[in-house]
């Protein structure tokens, strides 16, 4: 049944038949006509925003949570441009993501009209797809298309560009199923013969891995149930990316930690001396490979992803296997199963072995403090005190305190850790904690953060005490642009150029003037008592605690150096490697 | 924690590796990319090898299905195998492309580009030129009393030397036009 009426109405009409609940977005000239069908019905609630950068990374941090796209809704121009960060982000952390911009009417398109931009020109590289749409007839069609291009295949962020004309004009609406299958349907199925030779692999290798990503979690539930069931069957020791974690859980047996820049010293070294690893979803990202020739040069290689232009793209792959991780998860068991259940049980216990000798480094060791709160101690608190509730969602900043996060935080299921990952956004945090926060109201979510990225989208403090979302805003302030000191300490011959921030606002008045709760905490014995409060308080917190302004984040693998090169903290240094000055060769 | 001994100029500074680790023969291969034929496709196939730094050696672009509304993009593009595998894998993912085809591989394919010359110049220069238009079969499309337009299609080699040819010749202008290029065979 096709009906006929506004474009403006058709959006919304088409977000209804697409099962969108909550749209995040920022009114202005070109897109008036849809904002006013919104406020003609209660179906689908709207996020005001206080910046478009904010609403994408809302719908990011939705759609993390849930698995369900996020939608966003901007005007032409400025509000389109201010929503290419996040789109970016998405592109790169491959979150499925719809964005609906108003454009200035089709005959103005050209002219340099108010608040015209070139949108699907500026979003063409940081989109999955876009479109523009310059008949209402052609809307509700475009729409449903966005929608399977953006969650189908890997995920991604898709645009679509709507002029003020085409809202007002009337058109014939059509329904998500009556649109022709569309002509983009990737293949979800792995080869089966190549999965065969990966069990052969599997059933001979002595020293293996599971190398797995954010492909796991993108693949839905079943996957990361499927990743346990096989690393639990196998005995196979399993590390994953900063963008993986939770899709196998922290607390279970096979788990040797996240591997990469600064992954834990016993999964780089694992992943450098093993013979067989197998990639899961993962993209061999140069944060995780260090130097590529130096890279793992003893293994065989698998890798099975979604999209084959992730194969070869860095590292060489011995066997490529293109499909759903789910599905050749599935076909995986199923043939191991078939063949015996077999592995080289001597091989792997010997592996094992060395493994927990790897882990007996306790790289992860640092100086606590009583006089001072050290970062990783926060963190390690703030672990105890939320590790009982099965609904805490956590999201963070970019920075030293990410990373952290990453290694003293424990997941235990996926969909629970929203990080930026690819683009490294400073300022995802807070807004991406808000729409977690929208899409579980009874949830503890919390923004793990560092006070600089904070301060990048902290406008968005007023959309949280708006939406009654009672998000956690756990501040590690150190005064200091951590990682960048860090690297300048390192790698700069200690020249901090412009890495220290300074005139830095009072936290817990900004708290109050944004009509929410504050506390600062710098004296150890009141750290506990201090995240307590934050997370009893009926509503948003901030909390501000003062760290140590010199911690550095270890262990780490300097940029351009192979795996079994990282260098670890001075505690673990000294304790455990009795100093090589701070290089492990 | 004593900063770390890094001699100047070594690339293992940047985050990024600055040389190519898989420094290998470069290699030339025509593609031939099937899509459909809407907004921006182009410029969707261009900005992947300017995003992505990867080069066009010639572009060729037109509708060959109206009904259907397909163009066909011929590319001749340059790379080491890993970096043409690449180009391959990323032209695959831009969702309005259905197929890509790399006729340097998949057998024998013939490549044809034409091109238009203007030879200008009087008495023997001008005979001359006419002799070896006619040597290369290139057809006389335009002619004044002082010059000739020479229409030529062959290969992109072909026109190379004809363009050689005429330069000492008076070649005052040149269009070329590009490679277009089919697999053989059934």
């Amino acid at each position: 049944m096709s009906r006929t009426m506004t474009g403006a109405r058709m959006v919304i009409e088409a977000l209804r038949d697409q099962g969108v609940d909550t749209v995040f977005g920022y009114p202005g000239g070109a897109v008036l006509p849809i904002y006013d069908e919104i406020f003609q019905q209660n179906d689908i609630k709207h996020i005001l925003v206080r910046h478009e950068q904010g609403a994408v990374h809302m719908a990011e941090g939705y759609a993390r949570s849930t698995g369900k796209p996020g939608v966003v809704l901007v005007t032409s121009g400025p509000g389109a441009t201010n929503a290419v960060t996040g789109l970016t982000d998405a592109l790169l952390d491959s979150i499925p993501l719809v964005v609906l911009s108003g454009q200035v009417p089709t005959f103005l398109i050209g002219t340099d009209g108010f608040q015209e931009a070139d949108t699907v020109g500026i979003t063409r590289p940081c989109t999955k797809h876009n479109w523009l749409v310059k008949e209402t007839d052609d809307l509700s069609a475009t729409i449903h298309k966005a929608f399977h291009v953006a969650t189908s295949g890997r995920p991604g962020p898709v645009l679509v560009d709507i002029p003020k004309d085409v809202q007002f004009a009337t058109g014939e609406y059509v329904g998500p199923k009556q649109i022709d299958t569309p002509s983009y349907q990737p293949a979800k199925k792995g080869d089966l013969e190549a999965i065969t030779r990966l069990v052969e692999l599997m059933e001979k290798a002595e020293r293996p891995i599971l190398y797995t990503g954010g492909g796991v979690i993108n693949s839905g539930p079943a996957a990361a149930q499927l990743l346990r069931e096989l690393a639990d069957a196998t005995g196979f020791p399993l590390t994953s990316t900063l963008m993986g974690l939770g899709a196998y859980p922290a607390s279970g047996k096979n788990w040797i930690g996240m591997l990469g820049m600064h992954g834990l010293y016993e999964a780089n070294m694992a992943m450098h001396d093993c013979d067989l690893m197998i990639a899961v979803g993962a993209r061999f990202d140069d944060r995780i490979t260090g130097r590529v020739k130096d890279f793992s040069p003893g293994s065989v290689k698998v890798q099975i992803d979604i999209d084959s232009s992730s194969i070869n793209k860095v590292i060489h792959v011995d066997l490529p296997i293109v499909g759903d991780v789910g599905h050749v998860l599935e076909d995986m068991l199923k043939i191991w199963k078939a063949r015996g259940r077999k592995t080289n049980a001597e091989g792997v216990r010997k592996w094992w072995t060395q493994i927990e000798q790897w882990k007996a480094v306790k790289c992860l060791t640092y100086r606590n403090s009583d006089k001072v709160i050290k970062p990783q101690h926060a963190l390690e608190r703030l672990q105890a005190l939320t590790a009982h509730r099965k609904d805490r969602y956590i999201t963070t900043e970019v920075g030293q305190h990410q990373m952290w996060a990453a290694q003293f935080l424990h997941f235990e299921d996926p969909n629970r850790w929203m990080t930026s990952g690819g683009l490294g956004t400073m300022g995802y945090g807070l807004p991406a904690s808000i729409g977690v926060q929208v899409a579980h109201p009874e949830a503890l979510v919390v923004n793990v953060a560092g006070e600089a990225s904070w301060l990048m989208n902290m406008q968005e403090m007023g959309t949280a005490v708006q939406f009654r979302a009672p998000v956690k805003q756990f501040i590690l302030n150190n005064e200091r642009l951590g990682m960048v000191r860090q690297w300048q300490q390192l790698l700069h011959g200690e020249r901090y150029s412009q890495s220290w921030s300074e005139s830095l606002p009072d936290f817990v008045k900004l708290a109050e003037a944004f009509g929410c709760k504050g506390r600062l905490v710098s004296d150890p014995a009141e750290l506990d008592d201090a995240i307590q409060e934050m997370l009893d308080y009926d509503g948003p917190f901030i909390l501000d605690v003062m760290v140590e302004k010199h911690e550095n984040c270890f262990p780490m693998i300097p940029s351009g150096k192979p795996h079994n090169e990282m260098i670890l903290g001075e505690a673990s240094t000294e304790d455990a490697i009795t100093g090589v000055g701070g290089a492990l060769v | 924690m004593a900063a770390l001994k890094i001699e100047k100029g070594a690339s293992s500074h940047s985050a990024y590796d600055l040389r190519d680790p898989n420094a290998q023969t470069i290699e030339s291969h025509t593609l031939a990319v099937l899509v459909d034929n809407e907004a921006g496709v182009l410029a969707r196939v261009i900005g992947l090898f300017s995003g992505r730094g990867f080069n066009i050696d010639s572009l060729t672009v037109a509708e060959v299905d109206h009904l259907g509304h397909r163009s066909r993009i011929t590319i001749v593009t340059r790379g080491t195998p890993a970096v043409i595998e690449q180009i391959k894998a990323q032209l695959g993912r831009i969702i309005p492309v259905h197929e890509v085809h790399d006729l340097t591989v998949e057998g024998p394919s013939v490549e044809r580009e034409l091109g238009l010359f203007k030879v200008s110049g009087k008495g023997d220069k001008r005979v001359e030129a006419l002799r070896i238009a006619e040597i290369f079969r290139a057809n006389v499309v335009d002619s004044t009393l002082e010059s000739f337009v020479f229409e030529m299609t062959g290969t992109p080699e072909k026109l190379d030397a004809f363009a050689e040819l005429m330069r000492p010749l008076g070649l005052s202008d040149l269009a070329r036009t590009g490679v277009a290029a089919l697999a053989r065979g059934a």
